[in-house]
Parts: structure tokens; sequence; C-alpha cells
């Protein structure tokens, strides 16, 4: 009976994707020779693989109510969580990881390089990010306000002043942090959705203005041939510079995920997360709302707005069409399917996020579509994404006698 | 210790609290009760500033603290249990805890208050490094009188610490209570609906309806007048 329950499922599953690829999988207009062509072969594909899927899904699921209920699972998770914690485990993954790390750019090309130095950026985004929405909890949705601001702060003042990208550096950060607080101050009294709109609202403020305000941003079409950073006065190719850059952005991982450590295990950190659990209870532990509030916003925006620079100099070239909301929406998702909170979940998450979509490539035209089919399969099986968060703990001690 | 004098607040355009006149001793236990909807809460919330009160004023240690952030105010010794427990379900037992000491800085006396909380709620020390979320209601009840008492109030808010629980549990807790009163001199502002328990547990008592106090006076005379009677203990 189960059986015949769990295939009438797929077999409408099948149906159903059928039907929702049927515009991408199974038309095809060829705009040359003007005829519609139509490919019913892929649609049986996209059927017979829904089904088949869809039933080893099902499957899979028993399996694993049958081992929950066994004392197994204990057993796994106890594996999965000394990986992250116990010394032994991790430190030879850890120096591997390293020695990748420090590798990398003489092991692939340039190409390559140069798109991890964009998942770098990603992670430090993410990481800022994470301060705001998986510590303290405030959705927000225009986080790429902050990464604008970051961009044209080092593209307008080496524009006019030629002010040099290791000025622009903390400027950026200041500057970002100066926004999120600026922008903080009006949402203070908001939560959940409305806070979301809000921020979001917010984030398109920001590219409006730097798309319409002609003198001050050069609007549409943007601010080119800005300076790349400059290391220590010497002369370098395209390539070495690449180079340089990549290392710089490791550097600058490290750092954060140091300092986002750091925060993470301090009052303020601790602070950001009560107030993420329960506003009334935070405020009646004596927390400064407001403070608590306006740090998370600033602290996060730091970060965003130091990438900015970056990316300015990486690109050499800023406009607004880099500032859209998708570019929020994905920072975002980095953090929420890497696992919000967890530092070393958003440094997969914008690996994954980011690399998959390059190396996806292959599949041009059918990338996002796989793109979303993770994204949906990740929150159906993993809602705490890919690495939860596990926190610091203190052991108490008894004291004997 | 606390006096509120002529105390007004609002929900938006609703008139809350009218005219709130209410004196507090140093050592006393005392009592608020009312139905629902009287502003009962609302007085808690107008003390600890989470609903700052639009006139009137409120003297704690002959300090005005009507217009200060409710993180001023706790530090000043008012700590607060609200209602529905509030706990920070995430967190574990002892982080909990230890969120209530978030704004002191003797690291020694922390750990004595611990264990000192330990002693009075054994089975918190069981649960230590169980997410809060995880406890029975009784059990977080606990905890967020716990974790009120580790900021080392002088003054503490108690909002329906028997709201939803057993019988049996609501005597224990309401023991710890006296016990806390007694042993610390803490101030203890109980807000309840259990009129009988609260009454027979208050040294003193108001009684609220529709935003205003309608009668005070010793516990034992509220006790034995024939409205609270009628009104409150279905007698």
């Amino acid at each position: 009976m189960i059986i015949v329950d769990y295939l009438k499922k797929s077999f409408f599953v099948a149906i159903w994707f059928m039907f929702l690829t049927f515009p991408i999988m199974v038309i095809r207009v060829d705009s040359i020779e003007g005829i519609v062509e139509w490919r019913w072969q892929n649609m049986l594909l996209v059927g017979i693989g829904s089904f088949i899927l869809s039933l080893v899904g099902r499957y899979i699921r028993i399996k694993q109510e049958k081992a929950a209920r066994s004392v197994q699972k204990g057993r796994v998770q106890q594996l999965k969580s000394s990986l992250l914690i116990d010394p032994k485990m991790y430190l030879p993954g850890l120096a591997l990881i390293s020695l990748l790390v420090l590798v990398f750019p003489f092991l692939f090309s340039v190409y390559q390089t140069n798109i991890m130095t964009t998942a770098l950026m990603y992670i430090v985004l993410g990481l800022g990010l994470n301060i705001v929405v998986g510590l303290a909890g405030l959705l927000d949705l225009g986080y790429v306000a902050f990464y604008a601001v970051g961009a044209y702060c080092y593209a307008l003042l080496n524009h006019h002043f030629g002010l040099s990208f290791w000025l622009a550096l903390p400027l950026g950060a200041l500057l970002g942090a100066l926004f999120g607080i600026v922008l903080g101050f009006p949402v203070l009294r908001l939560r959940g959705d409305y806070l979301a709109i809000v921020t979001l609202g917010f984030g398109e403020i920001i590219r409006l203005v730097l798309e319409n305000w002609n003198e001050f941003s050069f609007g549409p079409s943007g601010i080119a041939n800005i300076d790349r950073p400059n290391f220590f006065g010497i002369d370098m190719s395209l390539n070495e510079s690449i180079i340089a850059l990549y290392y710089m952005m490791v550097c600058l991982v490290l750092f954060s995920i140091f300092m986002v450590n750091r925060l993470q295990s301090s009052r303020i950190g601790r602070a950001w997360i009560a107030l993420r659990e329960d506003e009334i209870a935070c405020q009646a532990m004596g927390i400064d709302k407001t403070k608590t509030k306006l740090t998370a916003f600033a602290l996060g925006a730091t970060w965003a707005g130091m990438v900015g620079v970056i990316f300015a100099a990486k690109t050499t070239f800023v406009n607004p069409a880099s500032f859209t909301f998708l570019e929020s929406a994905i920072i975002l998702s980095i953090v929420v399917l890497g696992g919000m909170g967890s530092i070393v979940g958003v440094v997969v998450g914008a690996l994954v996020l980011i690399l998959l979509p390059e190396y996806l490539r292959a599949f041009s035209d059918y990338r996002m579509l796989l793109f979303g089919a993770i994204m949906v399969i990740m929150m159906v099986f993993r809602p705490q994404g890919i690495i939860g968060n596990v926190r610091k703990s203190y052991l108490f001690q008894e004291k004997k006698g | 210790m606390l006096s509120m004098k002529n105390v007004q607040a609002y929900y938006g355009n609703i008139h809350a609290l009218r005219d709130i006149n209410v004196e507090i001793e140093r050592g006393e236990i005392i009592t608020l009760i009312g139905a629902n909807g009287a502003g009962k809460t609302t007085t808690l919330m107008a003390i600890s500033g989470i609903v700052p009160p639009r006139g009137g004023s409120i003297n704690f240690l002959g300090q005005p603290i009507h217009a200060l952030r409710p993180d001023r105010i706790v530090s000043l010794g008012i700590s607060q249990v609200p209602e529905g427990r509030h706990i920070f379900p995430h967190l574990s037992v002892a982080e909990n805890l230890d969120m209530g000491a978030f704004l002191r800085k003797d690291k020694g006396q922390v750990k004595e208050d611990l264990e000192y909380i330990f002693d009075l709620f054994p089975i918190l020390a069981e649960r230590r490094a169980q997410d809060g979320g995880t406890l029975s209601g009784g059990e977080q009840q606990m905890l967020a009188i716990s974790r009120a008492l580790m900021a080392r109030p002088t003054l503490l808010l108690l909002d329906e610490p028997s709201l939803g629980l057993a019988p049996l549990v609501i005597k224990h807790i309401f023991k710890i209570i006296k016990k806390i009163n007694q042993e610390h001199n803490t101030t203890v502002f109980l807000v309840e609906q259990n009129a009988n328990l609260a009454l027979h547990t208050a040294d003193r008592g108001y009684v609220m309806e529709n935003g205003r106090i309608t009668l005070e006076g010793v516990a034992d005379e509220l006790l034995a007048d024939d409205r609270v009677k009628q009104a409150y203990l279905g007698l």
C-alpha cells in the first residue's frame, strides 16, 4: 500500500516537473530560421528523471527516519560535531586547506585565481551580514548599499583626488559603519518583515541615487580607470596584481574570521544573540537595545564598505548595475545556506554559491535552474544550513567537597 | 523605596494606566492583583521602562527613574521577570543565567550567586547544558526567576509567575519567592491573577481595575474584604 502511495506521489512530482520545465526544456525558438522547435523527448527525460529522483528521495527519507529511531544517529552527529571541535580531527584538515590556499595561484590559471578572489570577497561580505542577520537576527535585505558605499568611496576619491587604495580601505570601512548607523536609526523600532522591507528600500535608494545623480556619481556610465592596489610601490603586470590581490583577500578573510569570532564571544556578541532570541527579555536583562542594534548594523556594514573598496580596485570600474537587489539576495543566501550564525558555514556557503555558478557554466542554459533546485533541496533537507552553528559554551566545573 | 505618583501610560492612543500611585518599602512583598487587561503588566513595564510612562513620576531610592532607559533602570537594581517567562529558547540554561548577569562585572560574586541559584533550584543545575526552550513550563519559570536574580536586584518584579503551571509547581515557586525575600531582603513586587495565593504570600496588596488602582491595604485585610472576595476569590 505504501509503495503504491509513493509511486503515485512520485508520478505527480514527475508531471509537475514536466509542466514546470516545459518552457525551457521543450520549446526552442530558432530566431534565425524563424521556426519553433518542439523537443518532446526532453520532456520525457525530465519526467523519468524527476520520477526516479522523487522515489529515491522518499526512500532515503524513510531510511533516515528509521535510523533516527535507532541510536546510530547520535553517533553520526557526534562525529560531525567533533570534526569541528576536536583539534586532532580538524588540525590536519586545516593545515591542508591553508596549504592549498597558499599555492592556489600557482596551481591554477589566473582566471581561476580571479574567481577565487571574488569568492573570498563574498566570504567577507557573508561574515559581515552574518553579524546582522545571523547573530542579531535583523533581516537586512539592503546590505548591498554598504558595499556600494565602499566601492564609490574609493572610486570617487580616486577619480577626483587620486587617493590611494590603502587610504581608501579604512575610509571605506569607516564610511560603511557610518552609513550602517545612519540607516540603522530609522529602523530601530522595526522587526521582522517590516525591517526587511525598509532595508530593501534603503538598498534601492542608494542604487537609484547613484544611478540618477549624474554630477556626483557619473550615473549609469559609472567610473572607469580606477587604480589597482599598489603593493609596496612594486610595478606589477596585470597577472601579478591579480595574484597579489588574491593574497591580500586571503589576509582580509583571515582577519575578518578572527574579528567576527572574537565579537561573537564578546559581551556585545552575547547581547546580539540575546536580542535575536527575545527582545523583551533582552531589555529586562539590562541590555541597551538601541546601542546593540546600531552596533550590529555598523559592524556588519564595516565589512561591506571594506570589500566595496576592494571590488572597485579589482574591477577598476564601478557602476550602479553592480549593486542591485540580486547582490543582497546572494549575500543573504550565503548566510542562510551556509548556516546562520556559523563562521565555517558562511565560508562554505560563499564558496559553494559563488564557485558553483562559475563551474556550472558548462551547463550554461540550465545554470540558474540547477542553482535554484539546489537551493530548494537544501532548504527542505537542511534548513539549518550546510554547517549549523556550534556556539562556544562554558564548562561549569563543580567544586568538589 | 519605590514610589509611583500619578503615573499615566499609553499604548498608542489607548490610556492603559490612569493615576497609578504605589508605594513600596524595602524588604516587603507587595502584590498587585486584578483581572485580565486591568493594566498590571503595564504597571511593571512602566517601572522597568519598557513602556515609558507619559505622565507622573516614579522614584526609586530617591532617584527619578521614569525618564531612564530600561538598561539604566536594571543597573540601578530593578530586575524584571516578564510575563510568559521570555527565556532565551536557543541558549542553554547556563547561558540564560549568564545573560542575567549581563551588567555585572564582579565575576567572583557572579559565580557565588550561580551556586546559590543552583542550591535554590537544583533542577537547573542538572539541566544547565540543555537549551532553555526544551525545559518544561515550571522549569522555565524557575529559570526566568533565577535569571532575574543573577542581576542581584534590590527590587524584583515578578509578572504572573503562576501562569500556566501545575498547582504543586506554583506552591514550590511561591515558597522560593518567600525564601528569596527573607534570605536576601530582596523586595518583591508580585503581579498575579491568582489573588488568593498572592495575598497569602504578600505583606500588602493593591487591586487594579481598568487601569486604576481601586483598593489597597494589608494583605490579610484585603483577603477579608467583601469586594475582593466577590470579584477575585469567588467566595
